[in-house]
């Protein structure tokens, strides 16, 4: 194992991050310790992200790096330097409301709501990924890493699965 | 989460010097263990070495057929691959069976590899663990060891390996390459991982500095079959209870040629030797599969609560040999 030495105080020193966030430009001034979901949230106040377990066991903090889902608790913001970040603040675009979003309104996929940000951001990613079969199951397990304590998940798995078809049907339409 | 300095480097004799021998610095690569285990602190660089910049997220099929996989290939490009899908179908399920949808974004194949136990005790800086804390003790010798291993235990560790994608390398074969302060060198997968004996810090066999480049897979078993099943206390996302992946060829009605490893059961990737011994030119048969399950687990050692993983991979065992069996034969009728 690892001794603390002398290196990691010196190490405290801030460093300048540069991320794209919600497709604008962001500069941070952050120590190397502070992982995304930290510095979305207090740095700039992007509050939507959500913090459960802090340790990668239940999503409410998944955002979107280069367009995947990830655990933003597991992530440094310094290992993220010219990356384009979303979170749920990003996902309405021009004053409409993502597939996903308004298929949670209709579908009342929540309850109290804190884990909603890190499921809409999971079925966002999931939306289009044709490796993701389109049956219950197959949704289900993609959606795995998003725990509810409410145990929404049935309205959950509705809401993205009409998402999934609406926006299929969008994409048939368009070609 | 306490403070360390952080570099990326852009290749890998650039990582390997900023690394340096200094056992203080860590690679980092997805960070879904490391960083897990220093907020916990039970792991605490000095320094990190971001390893994502190299250029090592390539898979390629070598001339003599066997297929290379770059150190920081992610769990979920790996596991979507369509050489994997087609030539190694147990490791894709394996992948699959693992963690989460956003935490397989995130994990490499190398940082897979390296993950350690979930063992609560190790996990736990306030518990006696030999091998967080070298000669502390083992507080899961006698404490709440439902989670432990049966299979490659010793009176200092009983601590499981964790990992689902390893149990799958572990069954087809692989050789890793390592580049470190002192060179290149290559070593075989199953040699990799150290069983605890009476060091159970000493996880594996690599030297301080040392970067794993490429996991380079044996070439497939022609027309196999193969299945991964996995037991867990829910249905996903969560670790193996027990886990077996059998890889088999049969002709005939007879088993040419067995792969088994379990997973959930033992202190490192395991590879039943024993099993596949029972399984040789024996009729693919459920009486074969329960012979197998036998010669696997007659070696196992229970402590108090997880005497019930003995049948359970026995079970496991039998259900993915029988899986793998039917596998191989639509196989062979598709031919
Ligand atoms: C909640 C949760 C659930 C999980 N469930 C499962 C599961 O069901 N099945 C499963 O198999 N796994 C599971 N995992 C573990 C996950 O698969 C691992 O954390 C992941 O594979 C580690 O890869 P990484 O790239 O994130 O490694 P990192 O965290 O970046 O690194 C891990 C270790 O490897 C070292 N390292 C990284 N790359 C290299 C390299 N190239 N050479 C040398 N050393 C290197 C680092 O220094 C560190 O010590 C789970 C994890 C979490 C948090
Ligand atoms: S806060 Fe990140 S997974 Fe729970
Ligand atoms: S709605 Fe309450 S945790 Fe999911």
């Amino acid at each position: 194992m690892m001794e603390p030495s002398e290196t990691a105080a010196q190490s405290a020193e801030t460093v300048t991050v540069n991320l794209i966030v919600n497709g604008e430009p962001r500069q941070l001034q952050v120590t190397p310790n502070v992982v995304l979901l930290d510095a979305l949230r207090d740095e700039l106040r992007l509050t939507g992200t959500k913090k459960g377990c802090d340790h990668g066991q239940c999503g409410a903090c998944t955002v979107h790096v280069d367009g995947m889902a990830i655990n933003s608790c597991l992530r440094l913001a310094v290992m993220c330097e010219g990356q384009h970040i979303t979170t749920v603040e990003g996902l309405a675009r021009d004053g409409q409301l993502h597939p996903v979003q308004r298929a949670f309104l209709e579908h009342d996929a929540y309850q109290c709501g804190y884990c909603t940000p890190g499921q809409m951001m999971s079925a966002a990613a999931l939306l289009e990924d044709e490796r993701i079969a389109a049956d219950d199951a197959s949704v289900r397990e993609a959606m795995s890493g998003n725990l509810c304590r409410c145990g929404a998940y049935k309205n959950i798995l509705e809401a993205v699965q009409d998402a999934r078809r609406e926006v299929a049907a969008g994409t048939e339409e368009r070609s | 989460m306490r403070s360390f300095a952080y570099c990326t480097a852009d290749d890998v004799s650039q990582a390997v010097t900023k690394h340096g021998a200094d056992d203080r610095v860590a690679y980092v690569a997805g960070g879904t263990t490391l960083l897990d285990l220093v907020k916990l602190d039970v792991m605490r660089p000095a320094q990190l070495v971001d390893i994502n910049r190299l250029p090592l997220d390539e898979v390629e099929t070598l001339d003599d057929g066997r297929l290379r996989i770059g150190a920081t290939v992610t769990n979920t490009d790996l596991a979507h691959h369509p050489e994997v899908k087609a030539h190694y179908p147990l490791l894709s399920q394996a992948l699959l069976a693992g963690a989460s949808t956003q935490l397989r974004n995130m994990a490499t194949t190398a940082g897979n590899v390296m993950q350690r136990t979930r063992c609560p005790y190790y996990r736990d800086a306030s518990a006696a663990c030999n091998r967080r804390e070298p000669g502390s003790g083992c507080d899961a010798m006698h404490g709440i060891n439902r989670m432990h291993a049966v299979l490659g235990v010793s009176d200092q560790c009983i601590a499981t390996h964790p990992s689902d994608m390893c149990i799958a390398m572990a069954a087809i074969g692989a050789t890793l390459t390592l580049e470190g302060p002192d060179g290149k060198r290559e070593i075989a997968f199953n040699d990799f991982h150290r069983l605890p004996g009476d060091q159970p810090e000493k996880e594996h066999e690599l030297r301080p500095g040392e970067l794993i480049t490429h996991i380079t897979l044996d070439t497939p078993i022609e027309g196999a079959g193969a299945y991964y099943l996995k037991l867990r206390d829910r249905a996903s996302y969560e670790f193996a209870l027990a886990s077996a992946g059998a890889i088999v060829a049969v002709e005939d009605g007879v088993i040419r040629e067995a792969r088994l490893a379990l997973g959930g059961v033992a202190t490192k990737p395991w590879r039943s030797h024993e099993a596949e011994l029972a399984l040789h030119d024996q009729p693919a048969a459920v009486s074969t599969f329960e012979m197998a399950a036998e010669a696997a687990m007659q070696d196992a050692v229970p402590h108090e609560y997880n005497a019930f993983k003995i049948p359970l991979a026995r079970q496991a065992i039998v259900r993915a040999l029988r899986e793998a069996c039917r596998d191989a034969e639509n196989a062979n009728q598709q031919r």
